[in-house]
């Protein structure tokens, strides 16, 4: 089916002395509204009351929403990058907004089979579509900086749940008057979440569709001002050439990076899926902890100001130290802190937190450098769909953290009892996985020359050999 | 109307200043706020 015609690629190339710091917020604009995907928690137990169902039955909708994520990255990414962004930004808008209002409405009817289909399966492809829609384009614009670039938007994606968690409870506030956000116990109706859901789903029409109107991409014989393209060639790994989508998964490179990504999710997770009744518990003594709830939710923010900061922080540095050296960090130095958490954790507050927020960081750094990687690695042509392609490991190690973590803890003791020695198994075996990751990571070596594209085979390809020698 | 300086094959820019400020503007203070609700959660494991 054809675009219309103000959302085709050709009505969106950037003209000359077009500022490229208008697209980092084009693309903050877009993760920003799809980071909501995090804070569905503000929520849970009043659509567990509101249907008169399980956490579990509501736990579901997330779990649809992110593999959807997963699914539409991988099977809409060479869509995204045939098409461009602004076509890209404005479906996942699109489908996000829609999530929302259906969603709503099987709030208000009490459908929860309606929530599942609108934020669960509609909105989920938006999430896809939207994380992998700025990437590429980033990359373009910043190829002396593509590891600040993607940091910059994925950073975005940690930073929608810090928004949307406590616009969430003033709003509900304000359409549920007996609500009150500061009391835990507190739970709004759930007219106040379907008002919420409708009123999200405005809020981020306006912001994804500003996304979508200023974004530009750079004509093909665009480069940055200063920009040496023989600075390129010089680092180890990076290539010049390109591979595409479908050859890109031939590569042992692809996998291998895979494993990487899948080991360091699913290590984070472990973490971030258990943060509150974990730090309760590695300070119990018999029934009571000294962590109170309160602090355990201070622990949570701090987490997540720990993992959008590492996104910026850990993939701007890959720039300086390269990609690879980068993830050796995540992934080696993390084996030490997880050894430190499970040994010493127990012994002071300080180490706990210390620890657990530094290899949150990596876990969010992780997400944030691989598309720069994987533009080292594969070039410039199809990198979104790459990226799509890879965002499985991401749905894959969503299901296994959390399954590692509750299978472990499940033998270990009863929620509420459980003490820091019952968690060192699960530690352990994150310890083990991030061994994995650091392994392959170490394998990682150039595409092989076989994988590359032709010169100027297709219309496509001669358009990327435009591009890429742009930035040669 | 101001601009910004050059990118472009050393051309000056052509894209408003007050519409870049405008645009990071727009993203950037729903963040802040999102920031400061957190640091402040997170003040109670600190005691705060």
């Amino acid at each position: 089916m054809a675009l219309p015609g103000f959302l085709q690629r050709e009505r969106i190339v950037a003209r000359p002395g077009f500022n490229r710091w208008l697209i980092p917020p084009a693309a903050l604009a877009v993760h920003l509204c799809i980071g909501q995907a995090y804070a569905t928690s503000v929520y849970k137990a009043s659509l567990v009351t509101h249907f008169d169902t399980t956490l579990t039955a509501i736990g579901i909708i997330f779990s649809i929403a992110i593999v959807m994520l997963g699914l539409s990255a991988a099977l809409f990414g060479t869509w995204v990058d045939k098409n461009g962004p602004r076509a890209a930004m404005f479906t996942s808008a699109v489908f996000w907004v829609t999530g929302f209002l259906v969603g709503g409405l099987g709030i208000e009817t009490r459908q929860l089979w309606l929530v599942y289909l609108g934020y669960g399966v509609i909105g989920g492809i938006g999430l896809g579509i939207g994380y992998i829609s700025p990437v590429s384009t980033l990359i373009k614009w910043f190829p002396d900086r593509p590891g600040l670039a993607t940091g910059m938007a994925i950073m975005g994606f940690g930073g929608g749940a810090l928004i949307a968690a406590p616009l969430s409870r003033q709003l509900m506030s304000y359409y549920d008057p007996t609500y009150v956000p500061s009391d835990s116990s507190s739970v709004p109706n759930g007219d106040a979440v379907a008002a919420l859901f409708f009123t999200l789903a405005a809020l981020y029409a306006v912001f994804m569709m500003f996304g979508a109107f200023i974004v530009r991409v750079p004509a093909s014989d665009w480069r940055p001002a200063g920009f040496d393209p023989a600075s390129v060639k010089k680092k180890a790994l990076v290539t010049t050439e390109n591979v595409s989508a479908n050859n890109a998964i031939k590569t042992p490179q692809f996998w291998l990076l895979w494993t990487v990504l899948f080991c360091n999710v699913t290590a984070g997770i472990g973490i971030l899926e258990q943060a509150s009744p974990m730090i309760q518990d590695f300070f119990r003594t018999g029934e009571t902890s000294t962590v109170a709830a309160a602090t355990g939710a201070g622990f949570v923010g701090l987490l997540s100001l720990f993992n959008m900061g590492g996104r910026f922080a850990w993939s701007t540095t890959s720039d300086f130290i390269g990609r690879k050296p980068i993830y050796m960090v995540y992934l080696g130095v993390g084996i030490v802190l997880y050894v430190v958490l499970a040994l010493f954790g127990s012994t002071a507050t300080w180490i706990f937190v210390l620890t657990a927020a530094i290899i949150i960081s990596f876990y969010g750094g992780g997400f944030a450098t691989v598309p720069a990687y994987l533009r080292d690695l594969f070039g410039t042509y199809q990198v979104g769909a790459i990226h799509g392609r890879l965002l499985t490991a991401w749905a894959a190690a969503g299901v296994a953290g959390p399954l590692i973590v509750n299978g472990v803890l499940d033998t270990q003791g009863t929620p509420g009892q459980l003490v820091a020695a019952n968690y060192r198994p699960a530690l352990f075996i994150m310890v083990g996985l991030l061994a994995v990751g650091f392994v392959a990571n170490l394998l990682i070596k150039p595409v092989a020359e076989k994988y590359w594209e032709p010169k100027a085979v297709t219309p496509a390809t001669a358009r990327a050999d435009a591009e890429r020698s742009s930035v040669r | 109307m101001s601009h910004t300086s050059s990118d472009h094959h050393g051309q000056r820019s052509t894209t408003p200043v007050a519409f870049i400020a405008f645009a990071w503007t727009l993203v950037g203070v729903p963040l802040a706020y999102g920031l400061y609700n957190t640091v402040k959660a997170a003040g109670a494991l600190f005691g705060g």
